[in-house]
């Protein structure tokens, strides 16, 4: 069995920027597995531009701003297999794959990053009743097709969910000659980006109908048209308000779920909010040196942050291995997980935080906490309070569950409270 | 000439074909769809019933007590998934327990084996998720799950094998008496026979009437289920159901043999016979009722929905055999529920009709036994390394939920009545069944269907049809 110091599983801008910055910590001997026949993830298939203004100062397309990062993987020597699949990581880290070339195989790792991304909700997890023709497709699926394979998926489009597929989708699909009718989300909010919405839906009078959802699909063999709803606070459609769209495509932006099989068939444990690990400072599992970053963490809006996150991954796992004192995998320092943890606590409007806890000790300089609300809001605060007291209390213009928030926090100012016992973030008023 | 035509390509037509492709004949069998295992029983509850519910003396009860007895033969030889999971029928109240007594004495008189009355202790033991308001429960050990499209497929291919001939995309317009048999006009021409069996599903009214002054009327009664993602495949490991009440069978709650778990199904009469659609209603109806039995069914697992039509036929009882005022027309009409559990035995029943009547004598080279697609998953690594080194193909993963391997998809495409649209992959691969409904695999599996195929991607098929996967090219309107 050949064995690495760290495998990532993912070769996407997480995996990339993990494995870049764990070779730039010093490490040597690092293998990506990617599913894929190339690295980049779905950026290759994201091919809008927009990206990297946080990390290059520039607006990029998707599959040049993976370039960017191909590039230096490659300059940098990084090990990778391409379309191969990981079946399966043990407890102990023993990855098992499979290619066609090599066939299934075992590696033993010392540290893992999980990169995997995500997937995109079915029609099924929302259980819209209809007939089941074709033309029913999520909007990943539909940009694959249309994107990196040159072909239509239909001409006359629903689209239902506002997430940022679902829009940059609406603009693709019209710009490639399709009639957009609608876009209908369910909430009475976007689950896009504000600037997605001005730049996909507005600028080609493409309507978004808020607190909206499908009752019907109609078509035996191909759709034929859907039937739209308003709902109410419950999200139970509203009778009387049916409104008919002939159409002969149905794309669904719903929601993505982080692609956890194989972290659940190790052990990891996981958080039912974001349904990705839980994870402290290091973006360390409870398994010791699993790692985890990008879209399998958390869902994220903007790829500039997942290479950001994925960068202190690959930091940590590098670290993580240096510590290591044999193959047995046992560590210099003493146990981390007997050291003290600070749990954060997400209430109050925020869902959810990652990290979810915190231990002072192996903190860097910086840690970006970053969680999502629950719903929107106009002027309020982001605060967070070490124990009792209120430390931070930003006042934010908007806030809204498409968008993520961050916090940062330093380790001086936690060093200065020795005895904390938890952290809360919550949505103030005032 | 045909000596026998088979109208259908379901479970029924297909063990019928096989059981009769046992003796020297021409068979043919006609199939509306592109593919076997596109009506009813492709979406139903997959459950080989232990043969209690029927009431004695009926056909249903006697094949379906057969059928289940022949499943678990049958499966080793045709090489498809089934499994004796065994089945609970929950009383959820007192007053109700002279009726599970009567059940159980049914199911006795039936010839079911091993049937026991369990109480409220021993029904928690064994599936701890079960409803608190369990009183007692009938437990039927030989009840069992079956994967519908392995079984359908198996018994097709196997017939196949056996030289039974098999149209698809003909559908059947109009039966007329000849004189030495019957002509069928279909959308692909005329086709004669000596003999035709009537397994038209939903239909079989319909060709049943045309030839006989015997009216029949087969009722389409759709059910809708949700199928739970694999997680929760352990929720339960029998198959439950509550005690027939007022409102019929009701909802079950059951593992499928993949390791999903299904719900469902309602009772709805419908007048389309393709009317296929689930409705809000009736999938609110479905998790509901399923919670009145068992607890906690993690409803957000849910990854599809679907809905089947059983072919309810107002007797209330199978009808097998010649119409009275038709000779030689063979009717196979009014499958509903136990249907899959039967087919075995409904082929045994309607090829020894033909074979008495027709005096057929049985080959001496048929082929009992079927390989299916063969599922790396159930290989040792090493083995696993040696049918990836003679075929890589085996090495490509391609849906990733199922983790289906190139290696198979193009065996279910190259086979005899290989795969020919998304949805044949799917039934015979499970390529596209998982948790992401197949928005991963559906573009790669279009590819291999593409170049396996040679046919252009504007021509790949869900299921068929007009059922066109992609349309044109970008920009193509512009």
């Amino acid at each position: 069995m050949k064995d690495y110091d760290i495998v990532i599983i993912g070769g996407g801008p997480a995996g990339l920027a993990a494995a870049v910055s764990a070779r730039q910590s010093g490490i040597d001997s690092i293998l990506i597995l990617e599913r894929d026949k190339e690295l980049g993830g779905i950026l290759n298939q994201c091919i809008h531009n927009g990206f990297g203004l946080h990390t290059f100062k520039e607006e990029l397309t998707g599959p040049e701003y993976a370039q960017r990062f191909i590039s230096q993987a490659e300059e940098l020597d990084i090990e990778y297999k391409l379309n191969t699949m990981v079946l399966e990581v043990g407890a102990d880290k023993i990855v098992t794959a499979m290619n066609r070339d090599d066939g299934l195989f075992m590696i033993q790792a010392k540290a893992v990053v999980l990169a995997m991304g995500c997937r995109e909700r079915s029609r099924g997890a929302l259980n819209i009743p209809g007939y089941r023709p074709a033309g029913i497709y999520s909007a990943g699926t539909a940009q694959r097709l249309v994107n990196m394979e040159g072909y239509m998926p239909g001409r006359e489009v629903v689209i239902l969910g506002s997430g940022d597929i679902g829009l940059i989708m609406a603009r693709r699909m019209t710009l490639e000659g399709a009639k957009v009718k609608v876009v209908a989300e369910l909430m009475p909010y976007s689950g896009g980006l504000k600037r997605n919405i001005v730049q996909c839906l507005d600028d080609y009078g493409i309507p978004l109908k808020l607190s909206h959802t499908v009752v019907d699909i109609k078509g035996k063999e191909r759709v034929e048209g859907v039937t739209l709803a308003q709902v109410d606070e419950k999200s139970k459609p509203i009778p009387g308000t049916e409104e008919y769209y002939s159409c002969d495509t149905l794309l669904l932006s719903v929601g993505l779920i982080p692609e956890n099989e194989i972290s659940r068939g190790m052990g990891v444990e996981m958080n039912p909010v974001t349904s990705g690990p839980k994870v402290n400072e290091s973006l360390e599992t409870n398994l010791e040196g699993v790692f985890a970053c990008g879209n399998v963490l958390h869902v994220h809006d903007l790829v500039d942050f997942v290479s950001e996150e994925a960068a202190s991954a690959g930091r940590n796992a590098a670290d993580y291995v240096k510590e290591y004192r044999d193959a047995a995998g046992t560590r210099k320092v003493e146990d981390i997980h007997a050291e003290r943890e600070i749990p954060l606590v997400a209430t109050g409007g925020v869902r959810y935080t990652v990290p979810s806890t915190i231990r002072t000790a192996h903190m860097e300089a910086d840690l970006k906490v970053r969680f999502r609300v629950g719903s929107v809001y106009q002027n309020c605060f982001i605060s967070v309070y070490f124990d009792d007291e209120r430390v931070i209390h930003r006042k934010r213009p908007v806030m809204a569950p498409g968008e993520m928030e961050e916090v940062k926090l330093t380790k001086e100012q936690l060093l200065q409270y020795p005895e904390l016992k938890k952290i809360t973030f919550k949505i103030e008023e005032e | 000439m045909y000596d026998v035509i088979i109208i259908g390509a379901g479970v029924c037509g297909a063990a019928i074909a096989r059981e009769l492709s046992r003796y020297q004949a021409k068979i043919c069998v006609l199939e509306k769809e592109e593919d076997v295992c596109c009506g009813t029983s492709k979406a139903n509850s997959a459950i080989v019933h232990a043969g209690y519910d029927a009431v004695t003396g009926t056909l249903k009860a006697k094949l379906n007590v057969r059928g289940n007895e022949l499943m678990g033969g049958l499966s080793e030889e045709l090489d498809f998934p089934f499994e004796r999971n065994g089945s609970l029928v929950l009383c959820l109240n007192e007053a109700e327990l002279p009726n599970l007594q009567a059940l159980y004495d049914r199911g006795v008189a039936n010839g079911v084996k091993e049937l026991r009355i369990l109480d409220k202790e021993e029904v928690l033991q064994m599936e701890p998720n079960i409803t608190n308001d369990i009183v007692a429960a009938l437990y039927a050990p030989t009840g069992g799950i079956v994967c519908p499209f392995g079984l359908n497929i198996a018994l097709a291919e196997n017939a196949c094998a056996n030289g039974v001939e098999f149209r698809f995309n003909t559908e059947v317009t109009q039966i007329c008496k000849s004189e030495d048999g019957y002509e069928l006009w279909t959308d692909q021409g005329t086709f004669r026979a000596k003999y035709v069996v009537n397994a038209a599903g939903v239909y079989a009214d319909k060709f049943h009437n045309m030839v006989s002054e015997k009216k029949i009327h087969i009722t389409a009664r759709r059910g809708d289920y949700c199928l739970l993602d694999k997680e929760a495949g352990s929720h339960v490991h029998r198959t439950i159901f509550a005690l027939p009440g007022k409102l019929g069978k009701g909802i079950l709650v059951t593992p499928t043999v993949h390791g999903n778990l299904l719900v469902g199904p309602t009772a709805i009469d419908v007048e389309d016979k393709e009317g296929v659609n689930t409705t809000a209603d009736g999938l609110a109806q479905v998790l509901e009722k399923a919670g009145m039995t068992v607890k906690n069914i993690p409803v957000r697992q849910v990854i599809t929905s679907f809905a089947g039509l059983r072919a309810h036929e107002e007797g209330e009882d199978f009808m097998i055999g010649e119409a009275e005022d038709a000779p030689g027309f063979i009717d196979c009409a009014g499958i509903e529920s136990p249907g899959i559990a039967s087919c075995p035995a409904i082929g045994e029943m309607a090829a020894g009709i033909l074979r008495d009547k027709m005096g057929l004598i049985e080959k001496d080279d048929f082929i009992s036994t079927r390989q299916g697609i063969r599922n790396p998953n159930n290989l040792s690594m090493e083995e696993r390394n040696v049918l990836i080194k003679e075929n890589p193909a085996y090495g490509n993963i391609i849906c990733r939920c199922e983790m289906v391997t190139e290696g198979e998809i193009i065996d279910a495409i190259r086979r005899p009545l290989g795969a020919k649209s998304l949805d044949g992959v799917k039934r015979r691969t499970r390529a596209g069944m998982g948790r992401c409904q197949s928005g991963f695999c559906s573009p790669r599996t279009m590819e291999i269907l593409a170049r396996e195929c040679d046919m252009s991607m504007f021509d790949i098929t869900k299921a068929g049809g007009n059922s066109k996967l992609v349309v044109g090219t970008n920009k193509d309107t512009v």
